[in-house]
């Protein structure tokens, strides 16, 4: 297989990564909802929370992108 | 390809190229903007607070506004120890702001989407966690990575997984911010790029190209929602990272 070929095949796996991140967001911010719909009166409070667990989730899957970047442009 | 969705990040000299000893430290695109995102936050903050009214006007009210929302999240998170950090985070929090909000212009350099510039702001955070840490608890710090109440024989382990999601932090934190700016000004420009790929075809392009249009219109909504909330989290996660580095009670 040619190289080149194989580092756009290599780019578009690792991309699959930012799937997971798609749903560990989605997962924080659901459970929030949840949450903030039981006891409205405590979500104000939690909402920092709930940006810090999304923020790092999704920095998992901002690696997975920089992976291909890298694959792709070097 | 005619619209290259990488091409808007490229550095470019604005003077000549300086080297000293091999070192190029010519004034660029990056550092252009750098400085007008330090210069519009300090004249906006200069502006804002220079009358000093009892009744804020609107200028005033947007400065105090912003300055009570960063003072809220560093009283919240730190606690009152973290007084002297403030003007760390809130100056972080503004320039990361203004560099993101900078690049939401056509044309516009974004400062953030280098990944220097991030790992340099990340790798400083993250150094002076370990230098404040060291200074305000000596070598007791060390005890950050090693947790109560863990049976001794699986302390090995943990402390292993401490000291690396320890070290991964300036690289999550720096890459956060580089990626989400890159990715989103990708974005941008991928559709941006199809509606004037569509439009070359005729009219039926024309009328097909009205669809990208105005996803490109929404993403550039999304794209200033993520600016704020990037610069939101790289301050909120300084302060987090400075919290153990000020209580090591884990």
């Amino acid at each position: 297989m040619e190289t080149e070929a194989a580092k756009m095949i290599g780019a578009g796996i690792a991309c699959i990564g930012m799937g997971g991140a798609g749903i560990g967001v989605g997962h924080i911010f659901g459970n929030y909802l949840a949450g903030a719909l039981r006891n409205p009166s405590a979500a104000p409070a939690q909402f920092t929370n709930a940006l810090i667990g999304a923020a790092l989730a999704e920095g998992l899957g901002i690696f997975s992108l920089v992976i291909a970047l890298l694959l792709l442009f070097t | 390809m005619a619209n290259d969705p990488i091409k808007q990040f490229q550095i470019k000299e604005l003077a000549g190229p300086v080297n000293i000893g091999g070192l190029e430290i010519s004034f660029t695109n990056s550092a252009l903007f750098m400085a007008v995102a330090v210069g519009i936050v300090t004249i906006f903050l200069l502006v804002a607070a220079g009358r000093g009214a009892l009744v804020p006007g609107r200028v005033q009210g947007v400065g105090e506004v912003w300055y009570e929302f960063i003072h809220n999240m560093v009283k919240n998170v730190l606690g009152p120890e973290g007084k002297p950090f403030f003007p760390l985070v809130f100056s972080l929090f503004s320039f990361v702001l203004a560099a993101n909000m900078l690049g939401m212009f056509p044309y516009f350099f974004t400062v953030t989407s280098q990944v220097v510039v991030t790992a340099s702001l990340a790798i400083f955070v993250v150094g002076l966690v370990i230098v404040v840490g060291i200074a305000k608890h000596g070598l007791g710090w060390f005890k950050l990575f090693v947790p109560h109440g863990v049976p001794v024989v699986i302390l090995p382990f943990i402390s292993l997984i401490e000291i690396i999601s320890f070290l991964s932090r300036p690289v999550s934190l720096g890459l956060r911010l580089f990626g989400n700016m890159l990715a989103g000004h990708i974005v941008l420009k991928v559709f941006a790029g199809f509606v004037v790929s569509l439009a070359g075809y005729g009219a039926v392009g024309v009328v097909g190209a009205i669809a990208p249009l105005f996803m490109a219109i929404a993403l550039t909504a999304l794209e200033f929602l993520v600016s704020f909330l990037q610069a939101f989290v790289f301050a909120i996660l300084t302060c987090v990272y400075l919290n153990d580095a000020l209580h090591t009670h884990h």
